[in-house]
């Protein structure tokens, strides 16, 4: 069902965790749907370049994978250089997705893309071409808790 | 071969040894055609009717109220669409439950557009339906009550004798789907007042694509499949000779031993259930604790989700199921732990282990030591759990 390189991103996630004080986080998904993505991206103030990225991801093996791939894809390069890290570039990275798993790859490049509007947020900055996130996951965990 | 754990004998089991062996003949030897004349024919034809009185006589059924179908699906689309057809004069309206399997479900709904009502039971937080909610249902246009015997997911016995007074008291057909409790736990349809039941052979180490409906013989439905004259006219085609003689061996089998099974299977599923709680925190066990079948273990574990806990389980060796949408093909987990009341995240981190009379108290140490480490590693992957952590320490 799984490429290989999936089943190794699953079962060897890299770059799992957070950073403290992160220079931006983004949080996309639902826990209703079964996938949650969360962010954190470490960026250099003067150069715009990610020096570092963690991630924390709950759902299926595909999820993981993709949030796996997509912190190798984006670090290192600049915020503008990350938003054109699309879904597509991370599926093929994974040497493809089954056809119900490509939703994965969409939650991880929002996810990237939370996180980087999180860090224009937090530093009055415009980054050009990118747009406000979905709405956060925490308002349809409320709903599921009464 | 590495080490494989198979908990998975909801989904299906091995045939046993002694059915393969009783399949065999019918192969290669006794291969005639059991509606021949001949008496080469006859062999096929007796061996055939012996599995038929084998199944009857577990059900406390007469013979001829045995049709064999190729499996648990095909007699519960057989049993509704068949009844709903017969009492269409009398009225439309029938009753069944929101955790039937997919094959009771669909076909409701399938009836619902040909024009049918169908009122779809409500469950409690164990998966049992209420006999108050039953009765408050019953109309006078009820013509079927369709309620499983034990559910296939959290493995809750529903209160089957007791439905079935119900809907003898207001003359309307039973029918339940048996598929997980046929061979498994005792069925009597005359003491249960069971008017049509479902069973599917290789759910208890029977072949696949073969099983029965057991119809009360007042109850006169259109057949199946036009055709030939086989299983009284009602299901033509060549009859499955080793498929029928495989589940019949197989239902033998079950029946002499099925006193000591349950009391080995409920001692390990016991077992396991204890060790899951006191080894792995943020557990709830789904299901009815004591109207459960012998084999079946259900949780949610917190803040993990279901398919990544199956590939995990995968890796050691270990066969598993889940009700999550990842392994549903679907947005949504389970209807039926939606059923009982799980919100979608505990629902999506829902893991069933089926155990076999095989199981042993050795492997349920190797399965909980492995669900630890695995547990404790997709939580510590999960922003759920990171949320969960930080919110306890603040009110701490």
């Amino acid at each position: 069902m799984y490429s290989e390189k999936v089943m190794d991103h699953f079962t060897n996630p890299r770059n799992v965790g957070e950073i403290e004080n992160a220079s931006g986080v983004g949080t996309v998904g639902n826990a209703k749907c079964g996938d949650i993505m969360r962010i954190y991206l470490d960026i250099d103030e003067d150069t715009k370049v990610i020096k570092d990225c963690k991630f924390k991801t709950f759902g299926c093996g595909a999820a993981v994978a993709t949030s796996s791939m997509a912190t190798e894809l984006v670090m290192g390069k600049t915020i503008y250089e990350a938003l054109e890290v699309t879904n597509k570039a991370v599926m093929e990275a994974l040497d493809g997705l089954p056809p119900v798993k490509v939703h994965c790859s969409l939650l991880a490049e929002e996810a990237i893309h939370a996180a980087l509007w999180d860090y224009a947020q937090n530093h009055g900055i415009v980054i050009e071409g990118l747009s406000e996130p979905k709405a956060d996951i925490h308002e349809g965990e409320e709903e599921n808790e009464e | 071969m590495s080490k494989l754990i198979y908990l998975d004998n909801a989904a299906t089991t091995a045939v046993r040894p002694e059915v393969f062996e009783a399949m065999k003949p019918h192969f290669l030897e006794e291969y005639a055609n059991p509606s021949s004349v001949y008496t080469f024919a006859q062999h096929s034809a007796r061996a055939v009717e012996n599995a038929r009185s084998q199944i009857a006589d577990m059900l406390h059924a007469k013979t001829s109220e045995i049709y064999f179908t190729a499996g648990g699906s095909e007699s519960d689309n057989w049993a509704i669409k068949a009844i709903a057809d017969l009492k269409k004069e009398k009225g439309k309206h029938i009753i069944t439950s929101k955790i039937e399997h997919h094959a009771v479900l669909h076909t409701c709904e399938y009836l619902e557009k040909q024009g049918y009502e169908v009122t779809y039971l409500n469950v409690d937080e164990n998966g049992l339906i209420s006999l108050e909610e039953l009765k408050a249902s019953i109309r006078p246009d009820t013509i079927l009550i369709s309620i499983m015997f034990a559910n296939n997911e959290i493995g809750t016995i529903e209160p089957i004798a007791e439905i079935g007074k119900i809907a003898k008291e207001h003359n309307i057909i039973f029918h339940t789907d048996a598929v997980q409790a046929f061979a498994h736990v005792p069925i009597d349809v005359e003491e249960m007042n069971i008017d049509a039941l479902s069973a599917s052979g290789h759910k208890f180490n029977g072949p696949k694509g073969i099983g029965f409906l057991y119809l009360r013989s007042n109850i006169r439905i259109q057949p199946l499949i036009h055709g030939g004259a086989q299983e009284r006219g009602k299901r033509a085609g060549t009859i499955n000779t080793p498929g029928i003689v495989g589940m019949g061996k197989a239902a033998e089998l079950a029946q002499k031993e099925m006193d000591s099974r349950i009391e080995k299977e409920t001692q390990v599923r016991d077992y396991l259930i204890q060790k899951i709680r006191d080894n792995i925190p943020y557990v709830k066990l789904n299901g009815d604790e004591q109207k459960r079948l012998p084999n079946n273990v259900n949780f949610s574990f917190r803040f993990v989700e279901g398919e990544a806990l199956l590939l995990m389980l995968d890796r050691a060796g270990i066969c598993g199921s889940s009700g999550s949408a990842c392994t549903s093909g679907s947005l949504d987990p389970s209807h039926v732990l939606l059923a009982i009341g799980l919100p979608h995240e505990i629902a999506h981190g829902s893991l069933r282990l089926t155990l076999s009379e095989e199981t042993t108290k050795e492997d349920a140490d190797y399965v909980v030591e492995q669900l630890q480490t695995i547990i404790e590693k997709l939580r510590s992957m999960s922003p759920l759990y990171e949320d969960f952590v930080k919110g306890e320490q603040k009110n701490v």
